[in-house]
């Protein structure tokens, strides 16, 4: 690992968090495995989550298999194929996109880029990883008991999840709940220090409109989750219960392979509420800290100051305001009173607004920049694309009378992969080619990043942008196989089997970005301080990669926002937040030898 | 769900208040010689009173969903039989009342300095607490006794896990109670005991209100 110093810059005195107190362990254990390092912590969080996502990825491609080549491959059955989809779509949603966001850029970014020596909470942080884990490896556990994994789908809907019938309705499920419950006790531990950090840990100067945008997006989305997962919570320890102790809280009365139940009164519609109550804000909790990394990768890959910076703030905070009321869009089809669905199509459309405003913001941004074309800039257009495809097929099926015909069919199910699988994995892999720079001291190799990408990219238009064809057509979602049908025609299988195909070249080239994060680790070239020349704290340290308590003696003192690239009146290309306007003058005028950088 | 939405409501009516506040008549781009002041917030605004603040919202927005499945259940199912709430609920809740009078009183303590008077506040709230937990679980033990079944029917069923639900909270609670209580036995001085004693006194608060509304529920559905 290569490790830079740099001169260190005007800091402040000390204020509550700048001398706290640090537990900084001589052993490997401590400093590598019971770690208090939000930054080991984060990436901790970030093996954890990326390997349990592979284990989603692998379950994918299963999918894909029995898709494409129906009845090819014996070990994949009608149960099997339920519950790789109901583990695909948990892990990716919760275990993968949430935890890595906020676990892994939260832990990593927040204290970095506000000026903080660490998370204000380090032992509660330390419990939140170890918490996450222990969720991971219960979840992992559910494919091994008797039954195997849960198969109810992602959504987890009563009565299917906990009647017969349903594989994985004894330990899988059970397996299910407890999981998320550890899940959702470890994020409160993690998301208390994220909000926590945000509000009091900022170092002197650093006011919350100076704020970076990714920090934005990551403290609105913890606020959110922090809000939301309760729902969630509630709705599986009422499952729980009429699982367990025979309560009818949603269980109706109903025959079960023809046996009366014992249940009588409840209702599936509860959970339905509840359970959306956490599920859409839960697309924005992944989607927010995306907003935030991509704004701030364009800004500084563009050599531009963001465009409307507190309009993008405002549609920050108007996002995850508005994600509380759209939750029913989800249960249109649930029978609900018309007018309710003609409420929450308008309130699902008027999210458009400010989503709209970001993506025209993003694009202006863009507008005569002085555009660098790396990696992680490749990513971020990649993410506009792909948001903006998936938004408009958002628009679709906000509609009431729209979304009816199409419910449950493959649009669904192309709609929510573009906007939040696909263009949130692209900013993920965006950020981490961003950071990994400072993360580790080395650059990721640019030929590999680009093969990724492009594969990546187009690989996975190929498999999702068919599906919205597929839709029209009819076909339904959720299904092993269709067998013969009159009103699904022979093309749909060979258009399936050119999805499958792409989809396992999409898996394959991810080994290559693999492939390019251990050799780099090992034989990147070294980064330096600050390669990209950006403006944030981050990239100020003065070790790379930064040491435990981040900053030197003394933290740094901001200036000025996170957005000073081609700043007019001044010959530099970019200004470190941290820099005074007096070091700026003083600069201009000795550095006439080699103007647009700023001496080092 | 309007009782959710409510709480969300007021949430980020304040806090897009506050944030108002902070970002009307800023210019973020333009660059500034920072102030001396160091400080991002209020004074007295420390990191655990926001900790606690946050894991508040956190338990008020559980409880919310909670009651909202309470009225929507009670709504959308036609087997719903109204529970006579044991009368046993009315000693209770005063045990809690005194619980969290006592910590207030260990907080005021706490600030004076006092060893003797934090230690009896804080015996004496731990007491009541226990009292009411014990409370608690000899009204299901009678209402077991009495026939009324958890699976019995949903308001049954909804009394079990409304209860359960806030004992739980006490429960995380107490653990805390006992660490302070512990470290008060090996010798902390009161002042320094001052910022965990002054949490635990506002969660007992919290946590009677809600026990508060609860029962008032409870009485009235």
């Amino acid at each position: 690992m290569a490790e830079h110093g740099q001169h260190s810059v005007p800091h402040a005195q000390a204020g509550e968090f700048d001398n706290m107190e640090l537990v900084h362990p001589k052993t490997f254990l401590g400093k590598y495995v019971w770690s208090q390092d939000a930054k080991v912590i984060a990436i901790q969080y970030g093996l954890t989550a990326i390997a349990i996502g592979l284990v989603a990825l692998v379950l994918s491609v299963l999918m894909r298999l029995q898709l494409g080549f129906p009845n090819t491959f014996s070990l994949i059955d009608p149960s099997s194929y339920l519950q790789y989809v109901t583990m695909h779509g948990m892990i990716m949603v919760v275990y993968l996109l949430t935890a890595l966001f906020l676990g892994a850029f939260g832990n990593y970014l927040i204290p970095l880029m506000c000026g903080a020596r660490d998370m204000v909470f380090p032992y509660l942080n330390m419990l939140s990883y170890w918490f996450y884990l222990v969720a991971v490896l219960i979840l992992v556990a559910s494919f091994f008991v008797p039954g195997g994994a849960t198969g109810a789908g992602w959504t987890l809907y009563p009565p299917q999840a906990i009647s017969p019938g349903t594989p994985g309705i004894h330990g899988g499920i059970l397996l299910m709940f407890a999981s998320l419950a550890v899940f959702i006790a470890g994020f409160t531990m993690g998301g208390l220090n994220y909000v926590v950090t945000v509000l009091q840990a900022r170092t002197r100067g650093m006011t919350l409109m100076r704020l970076p945008l990714t920090i934005w997006g990551i403290f609105m989305a913890t606020v959110m989750a922090l809000l939301a997962f309760p729902a969630l919570l509630v709705a599986i320890l009422m499952m729980l219960c009429d699982m367990l102790l025979g309560t009818s809280f949603f269980m109706p009365e109903m025959l079960n392979l023809g046996e009366p139940s014992t249940h009588e009164g409840g209702s599936p519609l509860l959970y339905q509420h509840l359970f959306w109550f956490f599920g859409h804000p839960e697309v924005y909790i992944v989607a927010l800290p995306a907003f935030g990394i991509v704004s701030d990768i364009l800004a500084t890959h563009a050599r531009k100051n963001i465009f409307g910076y507190r309009m993008m703030v405002w549609a920050i905070i108007l996002i995850a305001v508005l994600s509380f009321v759209v939750w029913a869009h989800h249960m249109f089809v649930s029978g609900m009173n018309p007018y309710f669905g003609f409420l929450f199509a308008t309130t699902t459309l008027i999210i458009a607004v400010p989503t709209a405003i970001k993506v025209y913001n993003w694009v202006l941004t863009l507008w005569r920049g002085n555009i660098r074309m790396t990696v992680p800039m490749l990513f971020a257009i990649g993410f506009i694309f792909t948001f903006v495809n998936g938004g408009l097929s958002g628009l679709f099926l906000g509609n009431v009378t729209v979304d009816v015909p199409l419910a449950d069919t493959y649009f669904v199910v192309g709609h929510f992969h573009m906007v939040m699988a696909v263009a949130p994995v692209l900013v993920v892999f965006g950020a981490i080619y961003h950071w990994y720079p400072k993360i580790t001291g080395r650059m990721l190799d640019d030929t590999l990043g680009k093969i990724h990408f492009w594969v990546t990219f187009l690989g996975t238009y190929a498999i999702f942008y068919p599906m919205h064809f597929m839709g029209f057509a009819g076909v339904p979602r959720r299904y092993y196989g269709y067998g013969e049908t009159t009103f699904i025609p022979d093309s749909i299988q060979t258009l399936n089997a050119f999805m499958s195909v792409a989809a396992i070249i999409v898996a394959l080239v991810q080994l290559v970005f693999f492939y390019n994060l251990v050799r780099s680790y090992f034989r990147g070239r070294e980064a330096g301080p600050n390669p990209w020349q950006a403006t944030t704290l981050e990239w100020q340290t003065e070790h790379t990669p930064p040491r435990h308590g981040n900053f030197g003696t003394e933290l740094p003192v901001v200036y000025r926002w996170a957005y000073d690239y081609g700043v007019p009146g001044t010959k530099h290309d970019f200004i470190p937040q941290n820099m005074a306007p007096d070091e700026v003058e003083r600069a201009d005028r000795v550095d006439q030898d080699a103007p647009g950088r700023l001496p080092s | 769900m309007t009782v959710t939405l409510v709480f969300l409501a007021v949430m980020m009516a304040l806090f897009g208040g506050w944030l108002f506040s902070h970002s009307i008549n800023v210019r973020p781009w333009e660059a500034q010689v920072t102030g001396r002041s160091r400080l991002q917030m209020p004074a007295g605004v420390t990191a655990s009173r926001v900790g606690l603040g946050v894991f508040l919202a956190v338990a008020t927005s559980l409880f919310a969903l909670t009651i909202s499945a309470y009225l929507m259940r009670q709504e959308m199912g036609h087997d719903w039989r109204p529970l006579a709430v044991p009368g046993l609920l009315w000693w209770n809740s005063v045990c809690l009342v005194f619980g969290s009078v006592a910590l207030q009183s260990a907080w005021k303590a706490a600030r004076r300095d006092d060893a003797g008077r934090l230690r009896l506040g804080l015996l004496v709230g731990g007491g009541f607490t226990i009292a009411f937990i014990l409370g608690q679980a000899l009204a299901w033990w009678q209402l077991q006794a009495r026939g009324i079944y958890l699976s019995a029917n949903p308001a049954n069923a909804f009394f079990f896990l409304l209860t359960a639900l806030h004992v739980l909270h006490l429960l995380g609670g107490l653990f805390a109670w006992s660490r302070s209580l512990l470290r008060l036995q090996r010798g902390a001085t009161p002042r320094n005991m001052l910022p965990s004693i002054e949490l635990c006194a506002l969660y007992w608060h919290f946590l009677l209100v809600v026990w508060g509304i609860l029962f008032a529920l409870l009485l009235t559905t």
